[in-house]
């Protein structure tokens, strides 16, 4: 358990087998996104297509995961089919645990099934069972049929695909425990191109604890100080979702392909009402006391008089953006409507949505047609948005098939480039400013949580490219020792760098301890050196121009000093990314 | 004497904080089984979670079925258990009607011993350590922790 190496399972579905792999590096890569970054160096092939069987996908987890609350998240990383480069992509349920009481390091999966399997694997065992008979169910069915062919109820993580990840979308994510997702860049596609429909992880481990008494008394206090916080009222309670009605008064919320930032009738969707008209419950990943996950139910009346069914789906803050205001639905029943529709199909919530305002829009302006939508889309129009939802998963004629590569693609082909809502990858929900936008556009993870770029927008009146640079390489490194760990980052205000040595101490990593500013900086580098040996060339990438046309509470966006910023990034990225040589 | 009782378990969200603290403070181990009491979800995560606990059985089968001694009756409900006299052969487990004992792959016994440790831990009060009515007096301290 403690261990200066890694102990890694590295599965090949080519030939059906598996190794246990030591690994060194404990002290330089830690566990987490620094893990897998190594790892992809071992087993990934830089020049080679994402869907090269030989390509890793791999899932790793960090020193500290299942030994302090919050440790809870595992970092998934692969070759991208949206960039055909190196991704990283988080999630959380109980699939951090379950490695951990497994007894790995990490998960790494190369080679291709003949027919679809799924693997099943825990601290005694390693089996690869043929599926084939699940192949196109969607994710709930799925999900219920593994519960019942794999032991273990409660101990274990069910990861699993649905459509769009069996038909390589770019777009396709992967199910973590029914609630949440490896969600962005396509982790769902290489899961498919290998023929993989899921993977079960039994925690059936026992281990025995840190000597002495300082452990014990550390996760009391961690403990404490994490369920004392507001932070954990903010998240126990609305939950992300209550970003909605903040980001909206803000003048900062993306409505209808961002051609809006704010508007009353968003009234109707925010976490306050969402938690008042459909919340049913709170659930949590495991080693979580915060119990973020909002459980909201949508009813169908399938028969009449009186004969309905209900559906359980989970909301949050980005979703609610993507399948709500990004689309123009405004009732909150509708919204989960589509939301099941995207979870069921195994799509990432925010690039379909983001995908489908695109096409809402280039099809009032005339750029697309009927004929390649399918479906009228429309603004506001929740029930043929569940329905092209379902032709974006399927891959349904040629537009769907290449909008499920992602917006710019479509857009490069069709048109309408200049209101594709893209930062890298499609946009989340955070209309904020200059900084936001280029710190998701460049950012590792194309993602609101590479650094919070959105916070500096918040924090500062007038931007200095330079300090934003310096903020956003600064936030990103401490960012990145937190996702080694791996911390669920909605803890980030509580693991600070001196917390996380004495948590590191007690539990023996002492040398990791004492080095987390160096360390720390190495795995950014790293990370970045993967990310460019794999293509990436932050210099290349282009903000469209619908993000300078809009106003938030600050005014019109600068584009000067977007562009001035995003020049800055991209070069402190190459920098960073730059190979020592001699 | 105090038992633990579950009974708000609608409100669980299973994040096994209980769980996770009776393996740490109880049998000194980092372990989701190694446990007394464990949670499952009841047919799966939509359909909300279940705690496997002992019942406080008075008298409990398992007792009566150690051929050891090394389980005995518990003042006011459940056992208590001499791990030193066991010779992990698995009838605890099989005489408990409600899966509440966790054998590990060696054949040690895990059963709650009552001691509320994991009570303060679980965020929305599911559990609860409560008197047996009858058995006033001073609360005995839990003779059995890990081995």
């Amino acid at each position: 358990m403690i261990r200066d190496n890694f102990r890694v399972l590295v599965v090949d579905l080519s030939i059906g087998r598996g190794t246990i792999e030591r690994v060194e590096g404990r002290d330089v890569h830690v566990g987490g996104s620094g893990l897998a970054a190594a790892l992809f160096e071992r087993y990934g092939q830089v020049d080679q297509p994402w869907n090269d069987p030989r390509q890793p996908i791999i899932f790793a987890i960090g020193p500290l995961t299942g030994y302090f609350p919050l440790m809870s998240k595992t970092v998934c990383a692969f070759k991208s089919p949206y960039h055909d480069q190196y991704a990283e992509s988080h999630a959380g349920g109980r699939s951090a645990l379950s490695l951990r009481f497994a007894d790995l390091d990490a998960l790494v999966v190369t080679g291709q099934a003949e027919r679809p399997v799924c693997l099943s694997i825990g601290s005694q065992h390693l089996e690869i069972k043929d599926v084939h008979y699940l192949w196109g169910k969607d994710v709930g069915t799925t999900g219920k049929m593994l519960r019942r062919m794999f032991k273990g109820s409660g101990h274990r993580s069910i990861l699993r695909i649905g459509l769009a990840g069996e038909r390589g979308s770019a777009m396709a994510g992967i199910n973590v425990d029914t609630y949440r997702h490896f969600g962005r860049l396509g982790g769902g596609a290489v899961m498919g191109a290998k023929n993989l429909k899921g993977i079960v992880i039994q925690g059936d481990g026992t281990f025995a604890l840190p000597k002495g008494k300082e452990y014990a008394k550390l996760f009391q206090k961690v403990h404490l100080q994490l369920t004392d916080t507001e932070m954990m009222h903010k998240y126990h309670n609305l939950g992300t979702a209550a970003n909605v009605a903040v980001l909206n008064g803000l003048k900062a919320l993306p409505i209808r392909n961002l051609q809006q930032t704010t508007d009353p009738k968003i009234e109707a969707i925010t976490g306050e009402n969402f938690a008042e008209r459909t919340l049913l419950r709170n659930t949590a990943c495991s080693g979580c006391p915060v119990g973020c996950i909002h459980v909201g139910f949508v009813r169908e009346k399938f028969m009449e008089p009186n004969q309905y069914f209900y559906r359980q789906v989970a909301y949050d803050y980005e979703p609610i953006f993507a399948t709500g205001a990004m689309l123009g639905v405004i009732d909150p029943f509708a919204v989960l409507d589509i939301l099941d529709t995207v979870e069921q199909t195994g799509l990432d919530v925010m690039s379909a949505g983001v995908a489908l305002a695109w096409a809402t829009e280039a099809l009032e302006q005339g750029i697309i047609k009927e004929e390649d939508t399918l479906v009228p889309l429309r603004f506001g129009e929740a029930k043929i948005y569940t329905e092209a939802v379902r032709h974006l998963a399927a891959g349904s004629n040629a537009f769907y098939q290449l909008l499920a590569q992602g917006t710019a693609k479509a857009a490069g082909r069709y048109g309408g480039s200049e209101f594709a809502c893209v930062l890298g990858q499609e946009m989340a929900g955070y209309a904020t400013g200059e900084v936001y936008f280029v710190s998701q556009a460049l950012g590792f993870r194309h993602s609101h949580l590479d650094s919070s770029g959105y916070s500096y927008d918040q924090k500062f009146e007038a931007i200095d490219p330079d300090d934003a640079v310096e903020f956003l390489v600064k936030d990103e490194q401490e960012r990145v020792f937190l996702t080694s760990m791996v911390a669920c980052l909605f803890a980030r205000s509580v693991y600070k760098e001196e917390l996380l040595a004495e948590c590191l101490n007690s539990v023996g990593y002492d040398t990791l301890a004492e080095t987390i500013p160096q360390v720390s900086q190495g795995l950014q580098r790293h990370r970045w050196q993967i990310r460019l040996s794999t293509g990436y060339d932050p210099t290349s990438i282009e903000i469209p121009k619908r993000f300078t046309d809009i106003s938030t509470w600050k005014g019109s966006i600068d584009g000067k000093v977007l562009d001035r910023l995003r020049q800055k990034y991209a070069q402190k990225i190459v920098e960073m990314g730059r190979r020592e040589t001699g | 004497m105090k038992i633990l009782i579950t009974p708000r378990m609608e409100r669980c969200i299973g994040c096994h904080a209980c769980s996770l603290a009776c393996a740490r403070l109880v049998h000194k181990r980092l372990s989701w089984d190694t446990a007394g009491i464990r949670i499952l979800s009841s047919g799966g995560l939509s359909t909300g979670f279940e705690a496997k606990p002992c019942l406080a059985c008075d008298p409990a089968p398992c007792a009566a079925a150690c051929p050891t001694a090394a389980y005995s009756q518990r003042k006011g409900g459940g056992v208590v258990v001499k791990k030193s006299l066991c010779i992990r052969c698995g009838a605890c487990d099989e005489a408990c009607p409600v899966d509440a004992i966790y054998l590990d792959p060696t054949g040690e016994p895990f059963v709650c011993i009552h001691c509320g440790r994991c009570v303060p831990f679980c965020p929305h009060d599911c559990l609860e350590l409560v008197d047996v009515p009858g058995t006033s007096g001073p609360t005995e301290e839990p003779k059995e922790a890990a081995s």
